[in-house]
Order: structure tokens, then sequence, then C-alpha cells
């Protein structure tokens, strides 16, 4: 039996009146790969830092782990890797082993240890984060996201501003934590020819869901190719290996 | 007489112990406003101690209960900073400024109602560590080891606040919860310190060691200890200076806070030629 670990129901949020998502629902089992796709300001960002609980629930609900939000207290099963963070930008007086550490009460060495060599940056461990290459930087908050291994990670825009090499090594890293250690993920972008190689479903997101199944079926989907056009929808299907991607 | 007699006299030992616990709780909080840039928090919560002091002088405290019963008021306001910030039409610089200004203007009226500026007030608007009271001594005790406390006891999540507020929400940090307790024990700092250095001065605590200290490259523990380490030095060099010179003890510690950024800031231009 599949087990729920996200579940939103109608949930609307506006800024300042203005509507960002508008009665969105969606079911995530345990051991998927979602990929949240839509073009700038359609609300991915909002629906994320809504589940993250980072913004107030104004209407609609979410669950986690089976629990209401206000009642979910083990935010460690949960790593996040945020779009940018305003520290990075301004020499933060943080060093890789501390930025690791933040927010945790309980230390464990093995376990950095183990997040610092996996990522590849062992190496840096008592440089300033500040000081690091941005690619170097999303490294270590990825590493910081793995900490505690949770069970469900959510990714947004993460490849955002990384060189082509970098972002597909991400990539596989994210696909290789889903398949093999059977976490969770949540990836949010923009780009969903590259997402739709990866991610087991797809939820594409104009302020309100306008598709939700998987890449296959996206592909086929008529009203995606009414959405984007037939020409479009085929160089998003076809972009990478001239063939539709079979899960 | 030698400078090392003067810290026989009991006010001189009362004044260097109250500056320096006072010293101490404000660079280390410092770090954290710094950081997440509210540092002109001090100078506007200042601005609303004169207010409130005003007020409470005008009330009919004695003026050597004055900051303890400014306190409670000076608190206050430093909610409405958090509040005005949350409502996102009022970036932080502007909702510092809005109370500030509001303090200060109390300040004047209170003082005017009150038959003008009288010694006691004139000694929060400049400050004079030499006559710190017992009060005083105590207050700041009990607020340097409330920081202490704070610190040390919320440690992970204050670094995670300070890193990045919404990254710290989504890991289960009551980020509430820390805001309020960082503003508050501001406020407390804030009131205490008015005494060494004055209103007018009374930013220089909070913003200097910690700016110094950022410019070692550091990680942020030692960012933190090396900011409560200039904050010691400045005032312990202020007071001696002062002592021997004859002047101002709280312009004197906040110059020697200015001169050991500078300090720093030359030390770092020599090496970077040097590489």
């Amino acid at each position: 039996m599949s087990v729920n670990l996200v579940r939103v129901e109608n949930l609307t949020f506006s800024y300042n009146s203005t509507p960002a998502v508008s009665g969105i629902s969606f079911n995530l089992n345990k051991g998927d790969y979602l990929g949240i796709v839509g073009p700038n300001g359609s609300g991915k960002s909002t629906l994320v830092k809504n589940i993250l609980g980072i913004l107030p629930l104004q209407s609609g609900s979410i669950h986690l782990f089976g629990q209401p939000q206000h009642k979910f207290r083990r935010w460690d099963k949960i790593g996040y890797l945020p779009q940018k963070l305003s520290a990075l930008n301004t020499h933060f007086p943080g060093s890789v082993g501390e930025i690791l550490e933040m927010g945790l009460r309980k230390k464990n060495a093995g376990e950095k240890r183990q997040v610092l060599e996996l990522m590849g940056i062992s190496h840096l461990s008592s440089r300033l984060i500040g000081e690091l290459s941005y690619g170097e930087q999303q490294r270590v908050m990825l590493a910081r996201a793995l900490i505690g291994r949770p069970e469900l990670i959510i990714f947004d825009e993460p490849t955002t501003a990384l060189d082509p090499e970098t972002r597909d090594i991400f990539y596989s890293l994210s696909e290789n934590l889903n398949r093999t250690h059977g976490t969770t993920v949540i990836l949010v972008t923009h780009d969903i020819g590259i997402i739709g190689e990866y991610a087991r479903h797809l939820l594409y997101l104009d302020k309100k869901v306008l598709f939700t199944g998987t890449f296959e079926e996206f592909c086929k989907s008529r009203e995606m190719t009414g959405f984007f056009g037939e020409g479009s929808q085929h160089i998003i299907c076809h972009q990478h290996d001239g063939t539709e991607k079979t899960k | 007489m030698m400078i090392a007699e003067i810290f026989n006299f009991g006010f001189v030992q009362r004044a260097l112990i109250t500056g320096s616990l006072i010293a101490v709780a404000c660079s280390i909080l410092g770090v954290f406003l710094v950081l997440r840039r509210l540092s002109l928090i001090g100078d506007g919560l200042a601005h609303v101690t004169f207010g409130s002091v005003a007020a409470v002088i005008l009330i009919g405290f004695s003026p050597l209960y004055a900051a303890l019963a400014a306190l409670p008021l000076v608190m206050l306001s430093s909610l409405a900073i958090l509040q005005l910030t949350r409502s996102r039409r009022i970036h932080g610089d502007a909702a510092i400024g809005i109370v500030s200004s509001v303090g200060i203007a109390l300040g004047v009226i209170m003082a005017s109602l009150s038959g003008g500026y009288n010694a006691d007030l004139l000694s929060y608007l400049f400050g004079n560590i030499l006559t710190a009271t017992q009060t005083e001594l105590v207050l700041s005790l009990i607020i340097f080891f409330m920081v202490i406390l704070f610190v040390v006891s919320l440690y992970p999540d204050l670094f995670a606040v300070t890193f990045d507020e919404e990254m710290a929400k989504s890991m289960g940090v009551k980020t509430n919860r820390v805001n309020i307790i960082l503003l508050l024990l501001t406020a407390a700092a804030v009131v205490s310190a008015m005494k060494i250095a004055g209103i007018m001065l009374v930013s220089a605590l909070l913003i200097l060691p910690p700016v110094t200290a950022l410019q070692l490259s550091l990680s942020f523990k030692k960012t933190i200890i090396a900011s409560v380490f200039f904050s010691l030095l400045s005032v312990i060099s202020g007071m001696i200076f002062s002592f021997a010179f004859n002047l101002p003890t709280g312009g004197t510690i906040v110059i020697f806070n200015a001169v050991f950024l500078l300090m720093v800031l030359l030390a770092k231009r020599i090496l970077r030629t040097q590489r």
C-alpha cells in the first residue's frame, strides 16, 4: 500500500490579494520523484514554501507524513535546497562544517563526513561558505539537505546558474537518491525537457494545475499540445535523445 | 596618581565591571544584528530609550531606577519594529526609522513638560559610566547572563536564522521565537549600554566590534569570540585612556572601537598587497 508523504488539497495563496496559486491539489507517495514545472511566476516556489511552512497556510490543507502540517514536528524528515540564499552573497562567516550542523541539536561527525564525501567536497570542510564558487556552495547546501537522511527532499530550482556538467551531476545524484536509497524527491524547475528524463511524475503549474501525469503522458497530452503548440511540445519531448522517454 | 591606583576606587571597579558586561552582551548580539542587516536597531532603540527615560522621570521615578523603569517600554518598541517589518509593506530600516523618530519626539515633549533637560536626562544622552550604580551593575549582570544563556541554548537555531530565515523555517526552527528573544535582549542591552556610551553612541557598541571581527574572515563561532575580544579591549583601553587624558569615557571607548576597525582594515590591505 502506498504511503502518502505529502497531500495538498485545494491550496490557494495570494500575495497582497494577488493570487499566486489557486486550487492546487495533489498527492505524493513514498518513493516518488515529482517534477513541479511551469514558467517563471507560475507559483512553483510559492507551492513549495507552503508545503514547508515557510509561508502561512491561507486556504486549503496540507498533510505531511499523514499529519496536518500545523501538527507536523519531524522536519528532520524533510531536506530542502532553496533557490537562493540571502547569506551567500554577503561573505557570511560560516565554515562548511558549521553550515552542515546548522539547526541540528545532535551532531554526528560520521554522517557529516559521509555527506561531504558523497558530494565530493571533503576538502572544503573548513573553508568559509562565502569564499566558495556558486557550484561548490550548491553542493554544500545539497550536503546539508542530505544530513539526517531525510525521507523527502525538496529542491527548488537547484540548477539555476550551474554549468551543464555540474547540472547533470546534480540530476544524476537526485535520481540515484530516489532509485537507490528510496528517497522521495520533489524537484522544482522551469526546464520540463530535462526533468522529464528523471521525474516519475510531473505537475505542470501556471498558478493552477494544468497537467499532472508522467512525462510520456505529457508528451501525448492533447491539452498540452493546445497549451504549448505542437512544435514546442515536440521540441520539449525530444530535446535530449530524440525519443520520448518511457518509464 | 598612577593609572593602576585609579582601579582601587570602588566606583571605578564598578564602572569597569558594568562596562565589560555590557560590552560583551552588545558585541555578541551585534554579530547577529549586523549579519541580518539590523545594525541600526540599536540607534532606533536608543532614541526610544531617551523618550522612555524622559517619560519615567516625568512620572516621578527616581533617576536611579530610570533605566529599569524604561526597560519595558523599550522592549515593547523592539516588538513594534518586528511587527512593522512583518507587514511586508515596510522594510526593516523604515520600521526602525519610524519607531526611532516617535521615541525621540516623545522624549523631546516629555523633557519639555518636565521643565527642560535636567542633569539626569543629559547623563543618558551622553553617558557616564563612572556614575554606574549598584542597580545598573546588577541589571547589566542579569542581561549578560541572559544573552549568554540565549546564545548557548539556541545556538543552532540562531545560526540557521542568521544564515537564512526561510531555510531555518523549513528545518522546523521557531524563527518567530528566536527573533522576539533577540530583539528583547537587544532592547535590554541598549538600555544598559546607554550608561557607557550614551544615546548618541550606543549603536557603536552593537556595530563596531562585530564589523571589525567580520573583517577577519573567521568561522561563525570565532567571529563571535573576536567581536567580544575587540569590544572588551575597547572598553578597557577607552576607560584607561579617558582617565589618563581626562576625556569623556563613552566617546573614547567608541573611538577605540573605530581605531581597531581601521587597524584591521589596514592590516588586511597590507597583507593583500604582499600576496
